[in-house]
């Protein structure tokens, strides 16, 4: 696309997004409030010589996109929660077979069919625990159409880097909000490729980690004979049943992720410097909360905002930091029962007291409803906070 | 702990301790396409995998495809164990998605002739939605379906292609679904080859499988094997040599026949041949045409 200014949907912009990180394949079923996604990417597809299949399911989707990735392509799949949910089984598939590609799920009410038209934030636990056994994974939650473009970027980098499929998770507000959007000129644009093998086939030993815990990637068709199992495998590829190969593979797993935990972090703060009172929220959630923020600063509350553009890796250092600064609490809003919460309770060790704002779906917060928690945050004791 | 690795049936190093190099490596044709130091396979005396895996491998051979250009995406079960010993680029993927996953492979990389090679439940149970729409996309690339007419690997259940009446660990008092007629799923879905043999005939096997990969399209290639250990032991095939003569004394070629009669029928006669071989424009074929269309109107980028 041109670079320029547009006035675009975050589901538009997330599509021109992943075009201009150099996904070249998208696999998809139709879902709601995901679908423009891929109606977009059917009318651009065309042109960049790409190649987009409308699959029958979103497990055979996600299928796809596992085989065409291993045909070295750059690839994509996108869905929300009910999709979400028949994905887990290739999204550990990828994550235990390193195979690079972006999963977009555009949140909405949950449980089970839900609000399909309408916005929640109830996957974030589902992304971070949702497939079985022990993994480490990356999702981003933009929070703008603008960053919608940006961090499907910034995911597809991330997948390539790393080698795990990562999650987009966007919310209905976000993808069906239309704002300006700044698509910038494609020499200012970051792009990474997959590390690729520098030895020869019968040197190449397809899951042996350099340095970033990270093994260089020979696709199909590139003379390596590579093979590729979701069963516990050894360096060479091969299954091996046996615990000490389990704890290696997975150890490696689990570390590729934490101990390149500074480098894939991600997080804004606003008005932290001072702040008493500090509000986690991301996605369309932190929308409100910076609102909240404004005007609790304008009525003299030393407030601030931390958002969490990965929520995982989550900022959990930051959290830890800010809880042993002593400040007075921190307000969790977001659009779920409280899930993230958990996660700002572990690291603030009980340090200060955490007040959850939750919201079942349907509609974000008002502004005037986190900032009457913020004006009020000494009325509620800490058994009270769930209140 | 030295006893832990001693029950490491499947290690390489195992394997490697177990069979010297020179006595087992490089006395067999196709060495050059097996992962040798894979082998011995995990398969049961009897079984009748080895047999089509060679006649896949022959007719690999045959074909002057180079093993560089060539895939194989199996899904999960003891068919779904080709992938671990083939010395090309394999893929041991999700239970009932290898057909999904070859699609993506195929599409993503159109220069490589790509197979899947998957068992009957896989292909026809959990994966069973992939199948039809795959052969309807008419995507190129060719389904060995091994049917044993149970799950094997799990040790004997009933599944999609289980005769109706036969006894298994999951229906101790006989069956009573109605099985899939698989080569009448494939026709009628769309493919545009379609033909069944057993592993007793291995010349026509071996040819059909030739066919498949030099025909565009989706190719679909049933079959029948032996299962002594999962079913034949419950089906009065206690050995893969009583499953053989079972297959030689019943089975009939009829190429041609309509796939809508050669249902497998409970002690009745096995039609093989090849009943489907037509010529339809591929996937890859039609949307590149619509693309270019698209491409005539929008400019490329």
């Amino acid at each position: 696309m041109k670079p320029g200014t547009y006035f675009m949907d975050g589901n538009t912009a997330c599509a021109e997004g992943a075009i201009a990180a150099g996904c070249t394949f998208l696999a998809s079923y139709p879902i709601t409030p995901a679908t423009e996604i891929l109606e977009r990417m059917a009318n651009r597809f065309p042109q960049i010589h790409g190649s987009y299949l409308q699959m029958e399911d979103e497990l055979a989707s996600i299928a796809a996109v596992m085989g065409a990735s291993w045909a070295g392509r750059k690839t994509m799949t996108t869905t929300s929660g009910p999709g979400f949910s028949l994905m887990m089984e290739n999204y550990g598939f990828g994550l235990m077979t390193e195979t690079p590609c972006v999963i977009v799920n555009v949140m909405r009410g949950g449980p089970s069919t839900g609000l399909p038209t309408m916005v929640a934030q109830g996957d974030v636990m589902q992304s971070r625990w949702g497939t079985h056994g022990d993994v480490g994974v990356v999702a981003y939650t933009p929070s703008s159409p603008q960053e919608m473009f940006d961090l499907t970027i910034v995911a597809f980098n991330t997948a390539e880097k790393y080698r795990l499929p990562v999650v987009l998770l966007s919310d209905e507000m976000v993808a069906h909000m239309t704002e300006k959007v700044d698509i910038p000129p494609e020499d200012k644009i970051t792009i990474v490729d997959r590390k690729k093998p520098d030895v020869p086939p019968d040197e190449y030993l397809p899951y042996r980690p350099e340095e970033d815990l990270v093994p260089p990637m020979a696709c199909a068709g590139e003379g390596y004979s590579v093979h590729v199992t979701g069963l516990t495998h050894n360096e060479k590829g091969y299954p091996t049943v046996d615990e000490d190969t389990q704890n290696i593979l997975v150890t490696r797993l689990i570390d590729k992720i934490r101990k390149n935990y500074q480098d894939i972090l991600s997080y804004e703060e606003y008005m932290l410097e001072d702040a008493e009172i500090v509000v986690v929220a991301y996605g369309s959630a932190s929308r409100s909360a910076r609102e909240a923020v404004n005007i609790a600063r304008g009525e003299g509350i030393k407030a601030g905002l931390l958002r969490p553009i990965t929520v995982w890796p989550f900022p959990e250092d930051r959290i830890s930091e800010l809880a042993a600064k002593g400040i007075k609490a921190f307000v969790v809003a977001e659009i779920n029962f409280g899930q993230i919460v958990y996660e700002v309770e572990r690291c603030s060790e009980g340090k200060c007291p955490t007040h959850l704002l939750p919201r079942m779906g349907g509609s974000i917060h008002s502004p005037e409803e986190i900032l009457e928690r913020l004006m009020n945050i000494n009325e509620f004791d800490t058994e009270e906070v769930y209140s | 702990m030295s006893i832990r690795k001693s029950r490491n049936w499947f290690s390489p190093d195992y394997m490697d301790h177990r069979i010297s190099k020179e006595t087992s490596f490089g006395l067999h044709p196709l060495d050059d396409y097996l992962k040798k130091q894979r082998i011995p396979h995990i398969w049961c005396p009897g079984c009748g995998l080895g047999v089509v895996l060679g006649a896949f491998l022959r007719a690999l051979k045959n074909s002057g495809i180079s093993y560089d250009k060539a895939a194989v995406v199996s899904g999960i079960g003891c068919t779904g164990r080709v992938a671990g010993y083939l010395n090309m680029d394999s893929f041991h993927t999700t239970h009932g998605r290898a057909i999904p996953f070859a699609t993506g492979l195929k599409i993503g990389n159109p220069d490589i002739t790509t197979t899947v090679f998957s068992g009957d439940g896989d292909l026809f149970a959990i994966g069973g939605n992939h199948f039809i729409h795959a052969a309807r996309r008419n995507v190129d690339f060719n389904v060995i379906c091994v049917n044993n007419f149970n799950y094997g690997m799990t040790g004997g259940q009933a599944g999609p292609t289980t005769p109706s009446d036969a006894n298994t660990t999951t229906t101790p008092f006989g069956g009573f679904e109605q099985p899939f007629n698989l080569s009448s799923v494939a026709a009628g879905s769309g493919a545009v080859y379609v033909s069944r043999w057993t592993t007793y005939h291995v010349d026509a096997m071996i040819k059909s499988m030739g066919d498949a990969l030099n025909k565009r399209g989706f190719c679909f290639i049933e079959v029948l094997s032996p299962c002594p250990t999962g079913y034949g032991r419950k089906a009065g095939q206690k050995t893969g040599l009583d499953t053989m003569k079972y297959f030689k004394e019943n089975s009939r070629i009829e190429n041609g026949a309509d796939p809508a009669s050669v249902s497998i029928e409970p002690g009745g006669e096995i039609v093989v041949g090849r009943f489907v071989d037509r010529d339809e424009p591929t996937y890859q074929d039609k949307r590149w045409q619509v693309f270019e269309r698209a491409r005539d109107t929008l400019g490329v980028e």
